[in-house]
């Protein structure tokens, strides 16, 4: 992409086509030329020159400053969008550091033949490039070096011979330094051609300890691998659905999950694994792209509860000014060996009890659906530890205590009448409400956990407290008169007895 | 609630609410039986008093414990009444949802019924939310009686409203039964129940106790009936 930084900031700003604008960087001695638009090259201005020196040439020049950041972060876009052509997509080089130098790099094995060829497939990228506005160099070639080579020389497509396509190139293709691409220039070694022609030991003593011209020269050649970054060695199971029209239906995610289930599920089947977490992309005519997933407490891949599952969250997705494309990918799976439950369409209790699990933490957030979980702790709120049901698919036995079936989660303090302060209470308020107490049992005393609480916390003696009309209570004291950690003993009720 | 009709016992009403036990003649007449439901069913529980957690300890007793079990509460139940907390629930597994609202709490609750591999739903709700509606409580009621999985919609502090439960409790929490091993102390958990609707089944009111695993009739002294008229209408 030769021109990013200025063909986004003209997408964003009213300035005419042919208006002599520079995009300028601050450098140590004044602003320097970051871009400039097709008018501004024109009249003399280069990127990478001083502002002031292309002021010179022509002082009609508007200087607006340059958004590296910004650029990065479109690129970073651009790459996650070129997920469409290709799983494996890597951003080449630091695009904010010099324009020009930026690029993606995709790994097209075995993809090209989905697009009708490697010349649809160019044909496609920089079409579906230049509707976003932007400008774009492709080639294809064996080695990723070749490729950056032509791309940035003589954009095409390059079959196996690429010694012969990268040969009239000049060196500075094989991305060396500008002090060895200076070097070589005064030896005469011109072209890439020549560089190979020279036997490579010599190149080899001549260059010892620089940038490696051999290196450099056996990357482009494919004598050494160059592997991309983003390389994954088992990439996850992906569907890809190309609409021939963009579609800015609300429905089209939906119509498209119901296409892309099936050959999931089957790539699924063949590999054995079953979803943990799915996500389904839609990619944008305008580049960008929409994301939305879904995890399962068990591995799956039943197409009815998949498609159940996402329903919602598929129809939700903005298709703004339309989808062309959409992928469900299965990013997180778990091996699942071929198994039938049985004759009929019945799943078994555990099968069935994880799907409703799935269902409702989809539609409520992991948060609100919980199971218990065991504390060790005999403090209450500690005690009655809550795991999202879909990380804890087995039961657990919760032991089970003399204690009330609920718990307020916060202690709400109350006013307590007693007959002795160390006594049994007779009568405390709560929520406005007078209780008067009939029959109480306690105190059970719960000692504060030293080892993780600070040292003034106080012990609570717990009540179990029946009021007149039968209901009862759970109340506590907070500290003893004279335990050297406070005042006067608060009370509270942390609890109700069924 | 067939466990009830199984361990249906009379407890003789005296001053100390003593539990002598007598087993019920078998030729008493129907109003003095706990009614079972035919099958499971969405039955309707009002709490008399909004902050009185007796009602689980009721309800508890009535559901197995093979299954999970799938509680869900409304945030307004549980900011008044509390969260329910696991020890106290008799080692049972158990799902539980926090529900934003009444709609949502519903729709968990539709979506549990459905499955079969819970031992029941129970659904408590804050006030009378408008999505609680007839045709909410009749598709509970429907998908129940589907599945086979009994459904418990608790209502606290709510209007007795139109509803399609196939039965409607009213119930308030008694002063416990004598504990023998301490006067002073909570003995074993009583309850006033009314049914107040039900299909089939004429209306009644009893006063019972679980103790044992088992629920036995209280029988009540004269003198506190009127107290209990008043406590079930308030």
């Amino acid at each position: 992409m030769p021109n990013l930084a200025i063909e986004r900031w003209a997408k964003s700003a009213d300035y005419g086509p042919d208006a002599p604008v520079v995009l300028t960087l601050e450098g140590p001695h004044g602003p320097i030329i970051h871009a400039v638009t097709k008018a501004a090259a024109e009249r003399g201005a280069r990127t990478g020159a001083r502002l002031t020196d292309a002021r010179a040439l022509d002082p009609a020049l508007t200087a607006m400053p340059g958004d590296p950041a910004a650029d990065g972060a479109l690129v970073e876009r651009l790459a996650k969008w070129a997920g469409r052509w290709s799983p494996l997509v890597e951003i080449d080089g630091d695009p904010s550091a010099l324009p020009g130098t930026g690029g993606l790099r995709l790994d097209v094995t075995g993809v090209a033949h989905l697009f009708g060829g490697e010349q649809e497939l160019v044909r496609d990228i920089r079409r579906r490039f230049a509707k976003t506005g932007l400008t774009s160099r492709v080639a294809i070639a064996p080695t990723a070096a070749a490729a950056w080579a032509l791309s940035h020389h003589a954009p095409c497509i390059c079959g196996p011979d690429v010694a012969a396509r990268i040969g009239p190139l000049h060196v500075s293709a094989l991305r060396l330094d500008p002090d060895i691409v200076r070097t070589l220039e005064r030896l005469g070694l011109k072209t890439v051609a020549a560089l190979i022609s020279v036997p490579r030991l010599a190149l080899a003593r001549r260059f010892r300890g620089a940038e490696d011209v051999v290196e450099a020269l056996d990357r482009a050649l494919g004598r050494k691998p160059e592997p991309l970054t983003a390389v994954g060695a088992d990439p996850p199971p992906r569907a890809l659905l190309k609409l021939e029209e963009p579609a800015t239906h609300p429905e089209a995610g939906r119509q498209a999950l119901e296409r892309l289930i099936p050959p999931l599920v089957r790539e699924l089947e063949g590999r054995r694994l079953g979803a943990r977490r799915l996500s389904l992309s839609g990619y944008r005519v305008d580049g960008s792209v929409a994301v939305t997933s879904v995890a399962t407490a068990i591995p799956s891949r039943e197409p009815k509860h998949l498609q159940r599952l996402f329903a919602d969250k598929a129809a939700a997705l903005d298709p703004e000014f339309g989808f062309d494309a959409f992928a469900l990918t299965a990013d997180w799976t778990e091996d699942l060996g071929a198994a039938q439950e049985s004759l009929v369409e019945e799943p078994s209790g555990t099968r069935e009890l994880a799907r409703l699990v799935d269902r409702l933490t989809v539609k409520l957030g992991p948060r609100a659906v919980r199971r218990p979980q065991v504390v060790e702790s005999h403090l209450p709120e500690r005690a009655s530890g809550w795991v999202s049901a879909l990380a804890n698919a087995e039961p657990i036995a919760i032991p089970s205590m003399q204690r009330p079936q609920r718990l307020l989660d916060r202690p709400e303090a109350i006013d307590v009448i007693y007959a002795t302060p160390e006594g049994m209470p007779r009568r405390f308020m709560w929520r406005r409400a007078v209780h008067d107490i009939a029959r109480v049992e306690g105190p059970e005393r719960i000692a504060p956990e030293w080892w993780r609480q600070p040292s003034s916390a106080r012990l609570r003696d717990y009540y179990r407290a029946e009021d007149a009309d039968g209901r009862r209570y759970w109340i506590y004291r907070e500290g003893l008169i004279g335990d050297g950690r406070g005042g006067l003993p608060a009370w509270f009720i942390h609890g109700l007895f069924g | 609630m067939s466990r009830v009709a199984a361990g249906l016992a009379l407890v003789a009403g005296d001053e100390s609410r003593s539990a002598k036990i007598h087993q019920l003649p078998s030729g008493l007449g129907e109003r003095w039986r706990v009614p079972a439901p035919p099958g499971p069913t969405l039955s309707e529980l009002f709490s008399v008093h909004p902050r009185d957690g007796g009602w689980a300890g009721f309800l508890l007793a009535q559901v197995a414990a093979d299954k999970p079990l799938l509680w869900v509460q409304d945030r307004m139940a549980i900011l008044e009444s509390g969260r329910i907390h696991p020890p106290g629930l008799a080692a049972r597994d158990l799902i539980h949802v926090e529900a934003r609202d009444a709609r949502d709490a519903l729709w968990a609750m539709e979506e549990g019924v459905r499955c079969s591999c819970l031992s029941a739903v129970v659904g408590e709700l804050w006030g009378d939310p408008k999505a609680l509606d007839f045709i909410a409580t009749r598709r509970l009621a429907v998908a129940s009686e589907r599945s086979g999985t009994p459904c418990w919609l608790v209502r606290l502090g709510g209007q007795t409203n139109l509803s399609g439960a196939r039965m409607r409790w009213r119930i308030a929490s008694a002063p416990s039964l004598l504990n023998h091993l301490d006067p002073r102390s909570p003995g074993a958990s009583a309850w006033d129940l009314e049914l107040f609707r039900a299909r089939g089944h004429p209306p009644g009111r009893w006063s019972i106790a679980h103790e044992a695993d088992r629920f036995h009739l209280v029988a009540e002294s004269g003198d506190r009936a009127l107290g209990q008229e008043r406590r079930l209408r308030a």
